[in-house]
């Protein structure tokens, strides 16, 4: 006999007195890590994009969305390819770098992938010299990054997946993602045939975790061939030297370009940055509501269960049971619903966020340690608080009940 | 063993007072064997309650062994009747959702002693009952003769140099009763004191020495030469 035994001998009496008080906490529990979970990695989603495209422009198809441009699924949607030009002669200040890009959906070994047209710098190099226009001369006065000396770009054809550029890339060429390389076990030197054509694989771009593993990247005008699309392409990206030069670009791009959607990654993520500080507003509330709510079921519950075992508590007392043994008890007893309803509300959270979080808000989840430890915490430290008065008021009991009558 | 001097005990409920009990002189010897007699509400309860260091008293002083048990703290009284008090109660107050095993362990326990040696000493002592094949019933899967003998071999647990027990053969058949008054019988045999509070005639004999209250007043005691003929 001890007091741990003790305690759950009681509990599993009656387990059904407890089950009011538990289910609050594991409600509030599973709220709360649900809502955590998936505003976190909705965050880190967003962080991604930010990094990834911070300081870019993006043109667009007029009813595309960045949403098809993340998913490459743009491939009905194009725009001309003389818009580069338009861009170029324009030399609107702030613009580093340009990168047309077209995408359509193919198969490497029965597998889908995304072959991506892409402009190589070297062809604006040449476009630069047959217009006599000075490339990308047009500096951004003001410019937040130029304290830090001016950008250089990776000629590596690696840093595609970073720089978002490719400095050279012949027309029989390709680099190719991750997962691609991966599943059809193609590595640089090798060739790979798609679209009936043969291309060398010039790199193999690190992994990043976005679409882009699974994407083949070749000359534009080698993917314009194969597709008989003609001059066109999906996108342009247009990277801007800092922040506020992407944000000056977007209103004199819409200008030049009528017939195109221009949006920066700052503009759309805004909205999910905004959904995003409202999920964690809400994580707070549903705290507060697990406090209040499942706080008040536990201590009265406590209270309940104290005014029933008077004369029991009596009668241990009598037989020497100090008053902390008697608290403790109690707080023990309320310590393991914490436990329970804590454990419970945890996986079911997190099962919850998983299937939130892939349908609502497109975002994988994975389990969060630290969160997952510190949502258990705050359902024990909830438990243990709501049933301390209780506990006191049980010590505090006359063991002469224990001669009372029934 | 006890020595109650000029103690009062009021109990104070809207306004009103009501002296529960109240005593000049009263000293218990160790070893006596003592029944405490008289009509509902005559303070037999709280006489037992004052002994047990569960009620102190409004005035006077009560020793136990020549020490003020009120002067003690209130930890140093919860160890006394741990260590020495054992209680009978007319309900037996057994916990429910105890075995009679766990049930006669748990004094053990709050005294301290080890897990195993827990077990063994409840098992012995159920058997010394004649409840050897009942370790893991629980109070209510047990007739009522055999609830009161697991709560003697718990009120035995920690080996008790004094007993106080409230009307312990009151809910019981005559065999039960026998069963439990024999083992009183014994524990004074050894030299070990009982202090009985009874309205059970047959009880109340096998006590050396009656002490009779009425309204919260000591009217007779066999001690007491004068007042013997009102416990006759």
């Amino acid at each position: 006999m001890n007091l741990r035994i003790l305690v759950w001998r009681e509990l599993s009496e009656r387990p059904s007195a407890m089950l009011t008080s538990t289910l609050a906490i594991l409600l509030g529990v599973t709220a709360l890590v649900a809502i955590r979970h998936v505003t976190v990695f909705s965050e880190r989603e967003v962080g991604q994009q930010l990094q990834s495209l911070g300081a870019n422009v993006l043109v667009l198809p007029k009813d595309a969305t960045l949403q098809d441009y993340y998913s490459a699924d743009l491939t009905s949607q194009t725009l001309p390819e003389s818009h580069v030009a338009s861009i170029l002669l324009a030399n609107l200040p702030g613009v580093e770098r340009l990168s047309p890009k077209l995408c359509v959906s193919a198969k490497i070994a029965d597998r889908p992938v995304t072959l991506t047209g892409i402009l190589p710098q070297s062809e604006f190099q040449a476009k630069a010299a047959w217009q006599s226009v000075s490339l990308f001369s047009n500096k951004h006065e003001g410019c937040t990054k130029a304290a830090c000396g001016p950008k250089t770009y990776d000629a590596a054809p690696e840093s595609l997946a970073s720089e978002r550029t490719i400095d050279q890339l012949k027309g029989n060429e390709a680099v190719i993602g991750a997962d691609v390389a991966e599943f059809s076990k193609l590595q640089p030197g090798k060739s790979v045939t798609i679209l009936g054509e043969s291309l060398q694989i010039l790199a193999v771009l690190p992994r990043t975790g976005t679409v882009d593993d699974s994407r083949v990247f070749a000359h534009l005008h080698t993917v314009q061939r194969m597709t008989n699309a003609g001059e066109v392409v999906n996108a342009i990206e247009v990277m801007g030297c800092c922040e506020d030069a992407a944000g000056s670009l977007v209103p004199r791009l819409a200008e030049l370009l009528p017939d195109s959607k221009v949006v920066t990654i700052s503009q759309v993520v805004s909205t999910q940055v905004g959904i995003n500080r409202l999920m964690s507003q809400m994580s707070l509330f549903v705290v507060g509501v697990l406090v209040v709510v499942g706080g008040a079921s536990v201590a009265s519950t406590i209270a309940s269960n104290v005014r029933e075992r008077r004369r029991e508590v009596g009668t241990l007392m009598a037989l020497g049971a100090t008053p902390g043994l008697v608290t403790r008890m109690f707080l023990l007893k309320a310590s393991i619903l914490g436990l329970v309803g804590g454990i419970g509300g945890c996986s079911l959270g997190l099962v919850s966020a998983k299937l939130l979080g892939s349908h609502w808000a497109g975002v994988t989840v994975a389990p969060l340690p630290e969160l997952l430890l510190m949502a258990l915490a705050a359902a024990l430290a909830i438990t243990t608080l709501a049933a301390y008065f209780p506990a006191r008021s049980a010590a505090r009991l006359d063991p002469c009940r224990c001669f009372s009558e029934v | 063993m006890f020595q109650l001097q000029g103690i009062t005990k009021i109990y104070r409920k809207r306004r009103q007072e009501v002296i529960a009990f109240r005593v000049d002189q009263l000293d218990i010897s160790a070893g006596e064997y003592v029944a405490v007699v008289g009509p509902s509400g005559s303070g037999k309860t709280t006489l037992l309650s004052l002994l047990g260091g569960m009620l102190s008293p409004d005035a006077g002083q009560l020793l136990f062994e020549g020490q003020s048990l009120y002067d003690l703290s209130l930890k140093d009284r919860t160890r006394l009747r741990r260590e020495q008090i054992g209680f009978v109660f007319q309900t037996f107050n057994l916990v429910p959702y105890l075995t009679a095993l766990d049930n006669v362990q748990v004094p053990l326990y709050l005294n301290g002693i080890k897990p195993i040696e827990q077990r063994t000493r409840a098992a012995s002592l159920l058997e010394q009952v004649g409840l050897g094949d009942r370790l893991d019933h629980k109070p209510c899967e047990l007739s009522t003769g055999q609830q009161q003998r697991v709560a003697l071999a718990r009120t035995l647990a920690n080996n008790p140099r004094l007993i106080l027990a409230d009307e312990p053969t009151g809910n019981l058949d005559p065999e039960s009763r026998e069963v439990v008054l024999s083992m009183f019988d014994a524990f004074v045999r050894d030299g070990r004191t009982i202090v009985m509070v009874t309205h059970d005639h047959s009880a109340a004999v096998r006590a050396a020495r009656k002490v009779l209250l009425r309204d919260g007043q000591i009217i007779g005691d066999t001690n007491d030469a004068i007042s013997r003929s009102h416990c006759a």
